[in-house]
């Protein structure tokens, strides 16, 4: 069996960690046995069609710049990339390029992909950012609490098409008012949370191998590893939320 | 601090009152290497025969600054010193620039630093930019050539002083994963470097509007490291050539070297005085001091980021370290956010015959880093109180072996607590 990962803009939204999304999907699927191809995509790169999963990390206002204007390049393959069963994760700045689009802070509009229906505008810089840790409820169905950390100006609001991605225990969320953080849809899954996400919430990696393993290889059940670090770590960031978790 | 935060209230006023008096001041800024930068031009000072009064490392906030002058002045506030020397926070430099107005700036380097205070770097950087117009203009601005996104700030300033590492030697092809920066600043093309010495700093050009490094005045021309006890530096300097053996370790600390040089330059001291000023700093507490702890040595190395601990990491490996100890915090002064563990090439510890111990409030995610970057879990020890994990990092060293404590900033000043309390180090801070 194999998987296709495909690792968008490395080195342009790498804000904080976002490579441990990658390389905690790419251990858990090689313990599994999983023959796992990774492809990096650069600014001047064709964007690979085939990939089965596609990470969108979190960059600077300016990274983000270039990066919306060369994602709407490669829009239409992701659109079919999707519809064949692909799936995308968005982190931060990636998850705000997977919605309609981005008003930056100087009123500058970014254009997205569409493939989430969120809108996304920042306050201006005199609205504080939405900072700190996160404890959340994930609304997918056997991945329980989410941990981790939120560093955004950017307010985001849902539209009709998506569901919340988890319901905030602790934290701010899409924009400090709703209760509600990320979205999802099908397999696009946009998120606020670093830490890097997947590491430390090793339910929601396995979720979306699964699911990302779905498009080519039918419905896999993963064994199960031994995630007694991860969990360990997954409960010490929650009691640093000042949560104590009975997982 | 207590002085300071009284005093704070008054700033900038008090601040402005208290170094009005003082000349010259040197204020040194940048994500790293403040603290062993403004130490090694205060000596320089000293050695010229100066008195001259510093802010204690990490006191870089307003406050500190007015306590640290405070301190030093009679009680008519009148200070007892002639010069000075401050390091300041990056991020509080605008507001200090146009009070303290400094005959000399340098400034180091920017790096990805405590994202969940400072946002983000370009935004420290356009605040830089802000604070260098509010700058006397016979000012001299010290600048790291070989950071792209600290020249593009200061290469344009009136009196400028670029200083830089030559010696391609020392540095290596490739740029690490999380070097950020890279990107031309006015094509928004990707920099082709020929050379990296740390993080993003190095040998940098745009292909596409031949935007490129300055050619540094002050600078390094041939580097030797000698592992984690110092470093021998040829600098070039109008010219002339000077040799300096420093008990400074890493490359990280040539570039604080060669900054040094350049503020002695903008003083016009001569360049003897800076040699003894270098070869008389030793290490400081945390920042690479080793000590003697009953049958073993310590060496302590503080990381604040992830371009300083893959430096501090390139050091140890070499080594071939048989005990590590990684102390890692979440508190304010550490970045709250953990996630740059991530952005450090743990990869490198592979192949190692070490034990780690992992420590601190964020202990559990440090193991787990660890344990993606292939390390064994069996010999990882995940011990989450400070003191207990020190002395578990302890028995895991060999006799007359060295532990080496990679602590964040609070974690370090924790093991200073602890270690005084045991009697290894004496319980007064002295820079």
């Amino acid at each position: 069996m194999d998987l296709v990962l495909v690792h968008l803009f490395p080195d342009l939204l790498n804000l904080y960690g976002d490579r441990g999304n990658l390389v905690a999907l790419r251990e858990r699927a090689r313990h599994r046995g999983i023959h796992v191809v990774v492809k990096e995509v650069r600014l001047e790169d064709d964007l690979p069609g085939d990939g089965d999963l596609y990470l969108l990390g979190g960059g600077e206002d300016r990274q983000q710049a270039l990066v919306a204007r060369a994602l709407q390049q490669h829009a239409g393959t992701l659109r079919a990339a999707v519809a064949s069963g692909a799936v995308i994760l968005g982190v931060c700045g990636g998850y705000q390029l997977l919605g309609h689009g981005y008003r930056a802070a100087d009123g500058h509009q970014l254009p997205g992909l569409g493939l989430l229906d969120v809108t996304t505008e920042h306050p201006g810089h005199r609205a504080r950012r939405l900072v700190g840790n996160v404890v959340a409820s994930c609304t997918l169905p056997g991945v329980g609490s989410l941990v981790g950390f939120e560093n955004h100006g950017g307010r985001t609001r849902l539209g009709p098409g998506v569901q919340p991605f988890a319901r905030v225990r602790v934290g701010f969320g899409n924009n400090g008012e709703d209760g509600t953080e990320g979205a999802w849809c099908g397999t696009v899954f946009g998120t606020y949370l670093h830490g890097p996400v997947l590491p430390k919430n090793p339910r929601l990696a396995d979720h979306l191998l699964t699911l990302a393993l779905r498009r080519r290889h039918g419905d896999v059940r993963l064994q199960p590893l031994d995630d007694r670090w991860e969990e360990a770590a997954h409960t010490a960031a929650a009691a640093r939320a000042g949560l104590r978790l009975r997982r | 601090m207590l002085p300071g935060r009284v005093a704070r209230w008054l700033f900038p006023r008090v601040l402005e009152e208290l170094t009005g008096t003082l000349d010259p001041v040197v204020v040194v800024s940048g994500t790293n290497g403040k603290t062993t930068t403004a130490r090694l031009v205060a000596r320089a000072l000293e050695v010229a025969g100066l008195r001259t009064v510093s802010n204690r490392a990490g006191a870089n906030l307003q406050a500190g600054l007015v306590a640290s002058v405070a301190l030093a002045s009679d009680l008519r506030g009148r200070p007892r010193a002639q010069a000075a020397v401050f390091e300041v926070d990056e991020a509080t430099l605008p507001a200090v620039l146009p009070v303290v107005r400094p005959r000399v700036l340098v400034l180091t380097n920017l790096f990805r630093d405590q994202l969940d205070r400072y946002a983000e770097v370009e935004r420290v950087a356009e605040g830089w930019r802000r604070a260098l117009a509010s700058l006397e203009p016979t000012a001299v601005v010290c600048y790291n050539a070989d950071d792209p996104q600290v020249a593009d700030v200061a290469r344009l300033a009136p009196a400028a002083l670029p200083f830089g590492i030559e010696d391609a030697s020392a540095g290596r092809e490739a740029l690490e994963e999380a070097a950020d920066a890279r990107f031309c600043y006015r094509c928004g093309v990707a920099y082709r470097y020929s050379v990296v010495f740390l993080s993003h700093a190095g040998h940098y050009a745009c292909p596409a509007c031949g935007w490129s490094r300055p050619a540094p005045s002050v600078r390094a021309e041939s580097v030797r490291l000698v592992g984690t006890s110092g470093a021998e530096v040829l600098l070039r300097w109008d010219g002339e050539g000077f040799v300096v053996r420093s008990g400074l370790p890493g490359l990280y600390n040539v570039y604080n070297l060669v900054a040094a040089a350049a503020a002695c330059r903008a003083l016009d001291l001569p360049a003897d005085v800076w040699r003894r000023a270098a070869e008389s700093v030793r290490p400081a507490f945390g920042r690479g001091e080793r000590l003697t702890w009953d049958r073993i040595e310590l060496q302590i190395l503080l990381v604040k980021n992830p371009a300083g601990f893959n430096e501090v990491l390139r050091l140890v490996v070499r080594e071939q370290p048989r005990s590590l100890l990684l102390a890692i915090n979440d508190r304010t002064a550490d970045g709250r956010d953990v996630s740059w563990l991530w952005d450090v090439e743990f990869e490198r510890l592979q192949g190692l015959a070490a034990h780690v111990t992992v420590s601190g409030l964020r202990a559990e995610d440090m193991a787990l880093r660890l344990k993606y970057a292939g390390w064994p879990e069996e010999r990882t020890t995940v011990e989450r109180d400070l003191a207990r994990g020190l002395r578990r990092a302890r028995d895991r060293t060999p006799a007359g072996g060295v532990l080496f404590c990679l602590p964040t900033y609070t974690a370090m000043l924790e093991l200073r607590r602890v270690l005084s309390r045991w009697g290894v180090v004496a319980p007064f801070w002295e820079d």
